[in-house]
């Protein structure tokens, strides 16, 4: 595991990445609000949100194909809206027989799956180009900019200065692990012990890794006590946001309002 | 059990998000109170090693694995009020880095991996350690049958949302979630017991230590308001008739759900007898406040223990 696979952030100098955090959080919170609103089957509005979207990507110097293979993610959680599909009203598309069940596919059920599966790309599109065009001190600045308290978000802070080592701890650990074990390349010869050694192995070393952690968070706490720490958390007073900025930001929420709009209205019309 | 955005409706959204707000800032108050200034780094390499952790997992059998959620490791280490921030700090990372949970679902996530998977743990391991007082097996047992339950509960909390939003069926998303994670369970318990076994041996100061669960009537206080406000809030909820339109076609009463948007009193006066879905629910959540309740009898009847 290198660092580079966790930390999605790419340093480039977009005109996107250099957006003040504060602004790009609220938007991306607002246009993942707005495609929630959105009534299903306004296609038309999703197409438009798309290409918004895919324009956004282009500016921030992002590699396309990067995101779109990133926004898969969504895909496994699709299975749980499966059942859409077979409820609805109208011709049948496909019938299904299986044994005893008989599953009908309708075209609005189709559509209604389809609509939940386009709204929740697009709004993981809209998550990925925050994470991939905002370092981590600036969305803790935005976070402390929208008020999510001071403590948590020291706890997040320090939560990401410390993932990286741990998961490389755990990365050793998983090393340690496959190099003591045997296999054989052969599929017919079973190695390794049963299902309940296994999982008792991986329990010890889950056990380990937060043993080392509460040991590790002993000595951060020396180290912090022998810097001046008292229980305070003090944090820089963050720059004013621009009048461009927020000019651009209410503008752009006013747009994705009247987005919303025209998609309720021209449900009203179909 | 990471909802993704977009499929949760913006009430049931909104709704939870108003809830894990609520219950995180109680867990702060309750944290700052306690003055230990070594809480925060203890929070933060904890949520980084749980993140991490998540990411052991051991072969099970096709290809698929068992893994970690981590919540019940958690709490029985440092306790639940920092244990819920913990937990929180976990899934908005993993939000907000990973798209691994969506950001408007956030609130959805957090109340059922933080707020439940941590509640449930509480509940389960403070009245294993009790009734054993406080020996071996009493931890053990304890820590297991908790991570089983928590990660069950969890997803019953999902699949109840996804039914409130709409988005699938109530008698297939619940179900569903339960016979699946049920499976998940399984790994979470199995590491888990694994590893409680091996801080006890290695470290069992932690164990018995002030950071350690204890029983703390106002977390019981907490509990059973959630659990009241989900009984009442979930028929309301749910006169969004998207969810119930499949099984109400099932049922052959299509006429009565017609595409009302939110209404607080729905068309059909019973609901609670009219629809199943409802009544399974509803039967759900009366069945969770009974357990609560005999949990709570229980406690009181055994001698307090320690202390």
């Amino acid at each position: 595991m290198h660092l580079h696979i966790i930390d999605h952030y790419q340093k480039l100098k977009s005109p996107i990445h250099q957006m003040d955090g504060r602004i790009k959080l609220v938007l991306s919170v607002a246009i993942i609000i707005s495609c929630a609103l959105l009534p299903i089957n306004s296609w038309p509005v999703y197409i438009f949100l798309a290409g918004i979207l895919i324009s956004l990507t282009i500016l921030s110097d992002l590699n396309l194909w990067y995101v779109l293979k990133r926004s898969l993610i969504v895909l496994p959680f699709l299975l749980t809206a499966v059942p859409l599909v077979f409820h609805g009203t109208g011709t049948e598309i496909f019938t299904l027989n299986v044994d005893k069940l008989t599953l009908i596919i309708y075209p609005d059920g189709l559509s209604h799956f389809a609509s939940l599966g386009i709204k929740s790309w697009l709004s993981v599109i809209a998550a990925i180009l925050l994470a991939s065009t905002t370092n981590f001190p600036e969305l803790l600045h935005a976070m402390r900019a929208v008020k999510v308290p001071r403590l948590l978000v020291a706890v997040i802070g320090l939560m990401w200065r410390y993932m990286f080592l741990m998961v490389e701890e755990v990365d050793r650990m998983t090393r340690a692990r496959l190099s003591r074990s045997g296999q054989s390349f052969s599929s017919s010869i079973r190695t390794g012990g049963s299902l309940l050694w296994r999982a008792h192995v991986t329990g010890g070393m889950a056990g380990s890794l937060f043993i080392r952690s509460l040991e590790r968070s002993e000595r951060v706490y020396s180290a912090m006590l022998s810097r001046g720490y008292d229980g305070e958390i003090r944090a820089l007073e963050e720059p004013p946001i621009s009048r461009r900025s927020v000019v651009g930001l209410v503008a752009s929420i006013g747009s994705l309002l009247l987005l919303v709009i025209f998609a309720y209205l021209l449900q009203g019309v179909g | 059990m990471h909802i993704p955005d977009g499929f949760l409706s913006i009430l049931v959204a909104a709704l939870f998000w108003i809830l894990s707000i609520l219950i995180v800032i109680i867990a702060i108050r309750n944290v700052s109170r306690e003055q230990d200034e070594s809480k925060l780094p203890i929070m933060g390499i904890l949520a980084a090693s749980i993140f991490a952790g998540q990411m052991l997992n051991f072969a099970v059998a096709g290809g698929t694995s068992g893994h970690l959620l981590g919540a019940t490791i958690a709490t029985i280490i440092v306790g639940p009020w920092a244990a819920v921030l913990v937990m929180t700090c976990v899934v908005a990372i993993q939000a907000l880095i990973f798209q691994d949970g969506g950001l408007l679902a956030m609130g959805a996530n957090i109340f059922n991996m933080a707020v439940i998977a941590v509640s449930v743990t509480t509940l389960i391991y403070s009245f294993f350690t009790k009734i054993s007082r406080g020996n071996r097996w009493g931890h053990l047992t304890g820590a297991t049958v908790a991570a089983w339950l928590s990660i069950e509960v969890a997803s019953l909390a999902a699949g109840l949302q996804l039914a409130l939003s709409g988005t699938s069926p109530a008698n297939i998303a619940i179900p569903a979630m339960a016979v699946i994670h049920a499976i998940i369970g399984v790994g979470e318990a199995l590491i888990t017991l694994g590893a409680i076994t091996f801080i006890l041996s290695t470290r069992p100061d932690l164990m018995t230590s002030q950071n350690g669960v204890r029983f703390r009537s106002r977390f019981w206080i907490v509990g059973l308001l959630l659990a009241f406000i989900l009984v009442v809030l979930s028929p309301l909820v749910s006169t969004h008739p998207d969810g119930l339109e499949w099984v109400a076609e099932q049922q052959g009463f299509i006429n009565l759900a017609r595409p009302v948007s939110f209404r607080l009193i729905p068309d059909y006066i019973l609901p609670g007898v009219d629809n199943t879905t409802l009544a399974t629910i509803l039967a759900g959540l009366a069945g969770t406040l009974i357990i609560i309740s005999v949990f709570l009898i229980l406690n009181r009847i055994h001698p307090k223990t320690g202390k």
